[in-house]
């Protein structure tokens, strides 16, 4: 649905915010982009939407490139953008409307209704901007977004700012619209969420494009798991004799073992009994999959070691 | 074309204008009308005729003109550089509209509005000078023209202007005194020779001249070239604007 090649963008300052991105896109998938502030995921959003020059490369949606036929490759595209831009004193309504309108489309106040009613804005419908929270605006841009039928929705950190009773009705809305067939691609600073919703996960640092991967078998590849030792009695040190274990001492009591769960060893049952060994006596042990959180610091420090 | 997105565009922005329609109306009014009073009555009462028109009713074609002349630009630089300073703008760029299509919307939308104005700026007119206007037809169109180019040259300066304070610049500094200079209360042959030379080269003469014409009959100026000098203004604006949007200057990162 969507092929980015190549793709670069260095901005007036000299600021290099894309180097050769590749992404590729399929239909119906939502994608979540994750990477840390400034990593270029906004950019990459504002080149295929329209906002910015591209300095080199091609971007294209649904078969059409977002210059050449930037008619057709438009209108499949909705774009939620990061910041709330609304005209404060605008009514819900007609801001829907004109959204609808600038994508070519007559006028059909039974789609708005439906529209606004999905995103629980009905009774807002007559509101100005300025009178909304902050949470009603955001749906109001998505709402805006909406209205003209993308295939293709840009959902940008859709979430700041967003309680947790709307984000589960946020969700909600893009799961019918992920069973509607449309293409979903969003950036979030929530882990879990990208965890939780999306099809396949993106990491972007430095503006490159680290790896692209179903979100599965992201976790298993990258699923380490940790187990935490907790002693009986206090250690001053770890014994020389587990130093192959590389344990990490976090407490007097406390030890952290990390480890690969699709390694063909674990080392488990030998660091257990080497432990007793050394003399220590367990009070507990716990395991933990480190979550897609752990997995992209990880990426990021490999990329660039700092 | 698509024409949803000029209509909706066109129709959003004269929501605007209904939306503050009083001080739209009332302050056009009531400045022409203190300028009758100043320059119709106190100096009127001075001179008393410019080539043989009352001079209260030579000046109205001048008033209207400098009315709708700056409200124009003010409304069609406001129009485009408001969307641009509150963000809205990435809704236009992300768009499948191409600049014909923004700039019919916006730029259509202002013109109509100083048009609205410049018919009751000239209604108002009535009031304080018996008047016949002799070519109505003539007149109709240089208010058009002049609404059109000067609402794309507004349109440059919102797009150009970087904080409010430019958006004021080139209206304050350029264009208020060109339509001063360029005979809005005076007939050009009024002026020394050496004078009535270098006005000459004031794009504002020309329409003022023209507009004055459909009036009462007299030009300072040809009315050919009054016509050729505003088309001219027009196409020139309209390639600036092609120009912009092509590049994405100060509008697109
Ligand atoms: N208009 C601009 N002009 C110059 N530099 C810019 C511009 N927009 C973004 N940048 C720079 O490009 C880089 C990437 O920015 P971008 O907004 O794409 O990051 P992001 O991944 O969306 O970050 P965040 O998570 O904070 O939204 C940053 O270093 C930023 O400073
Ligand atoms: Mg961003």
């Amino acid at each position: 649905m969507i092929s980015v090649r190549d793709l670069r963008k260095t901005y007036e300052g000299g600021m290099e915010a894309l180097r050769g991105a590749n992404l590729e896109i399929a239909e119906g998938e939502i994608l979540a982009l994750l990477g840390p502030n400034g990593a270029g995921k906004t950019t990459l959003i504002s080149i295929i939407c329209g906002l910015a020059n591209i300095t080199s490369g091609s971007v294209t949606v649904g078969g059409h490139d977002v210059i050449e036929d930037y008619r057709e490759a438009r209108r499949l595209i909705g774009l939620v953008p990061q910041e709330i831009n609304l005209e404060p004193f605008e009514r819900v309504k007609n801001t829907v409307a004109l959204s609808r309108g600038l994508f070519g489309m007559s006028r059909d106040d039974a789609k708005v209704e439906d529209v606004l009613r999905k995103l629980s804005l009905w009774d807002k419908k007559d509101a100005q901007i300025r009178e909304l929270s902050g949470g009603m605006r955001r749906r109001v841009l998505i709402a805006k977004a909406l209205i003209h039928e993308p295939r293709v929705l840009f959902l940008d950190e859709p979430t700041a700012g967003v309680d947790v009773e709307l984000r589960k009705d946020m969700w909600d809305v893009v799961r019918q619209l992920q069973a509607d067939g449309v293409t979903i691609i969003l950036t979030t600073h929530y882990i879990e969420e990208a965890e939780a919703i999306a099809d396949r996960i993106g990491v972007i640092n430095n503006g490159e494009i680290l790896l692209v991967e179903e979100t599965a078998s992201l976790m298993r590849r990258m699923g380490s798991k940790e187990m935490t030792i907790e002693l009986q009695a206090p250690l001053e040190a770890v014994p020389e004799s587990l130093a192959s274990y590389n344990l990490r001492q976090t407490g007097a009591c406390t030890l952290i073992y990390a480890y690969d769960t699709a390694a063909e060893r674990t080392g488990i049952a030998r660091l257990l009994s080497d432990l007793s060994g050394a003399g220590l006596v367990l009070r507990d042990v716990q395991t933990r999959q480190s979550s897609l959180e752990d997995i992209f610091v990880s990426l990021v420090h490999q990329e660039s070691p700092a | 074309m698509n024409w949803h997105a000029v209509a909706a565009i066109y129709k959003f922005e004269m929501a605007r204008t209904w939306r503050t329609i009083w001080q739209s109306i009332v302050s056009p009014v009531l400045s022409t009308s203190l300028y009758f009073v100043v320059f119709g009555t106190a100096i009127g009462s001075r001179i008393s005729e410019v080539e043989g028109v009352s001079y209260g009713a030579f000046i109205v074609p001048g008033l209207i003109m400098l009315s709708v002349i700056t409200q124009s630009i003010t409304n069609a630089a406001l129009g485009i550089y408001f969307p641009k300073f509150i963000g809205t703008i990435y809704e236009l760029l992300s768009a499948p509209i191409n600049v014909l299509e923004i700039v019919l919307g916006y730029v259509g939308a202002a013109a109509t509005k100083a048009f609205l104005i410049g018919m009751i700026i000239l209604g108002t007119s009535f009031l304080f000078v018996p008047m016949q206007i002799e070519y109505p037809l003539v007149m109709l169109l240089f208010l058009v023209l002049t609404c059109v180019s000067f609402s794309l040259m507004g349109f440059i300066i919102g797009i150009w202007a970087k904080n409010f304070e430019q958006l004021n610049l080139v209206p304050m500094l350029i264009v208020t005194p060109l339509i001063f200079l360029g005979g809005a209360f005076y007939s050009v042959s009024m002026l020394p020779d050496a004078w009535q030379v270098v006005t000459l080269f004031n794009p504002v003469v020309y329409l003022i001249s023209g507009f004055r014409w459909a009036f009462f009959g007299l030009a300072d100026v040809a009315l050919g070239w009054s016509l050729l000098a505003i088309l001219g203004f027009t196409m020139g604006c309209l390639l600036v604007i092609w120009r912009i949007f092509k590049t994405g200057w100060r509008i697109k990162s």
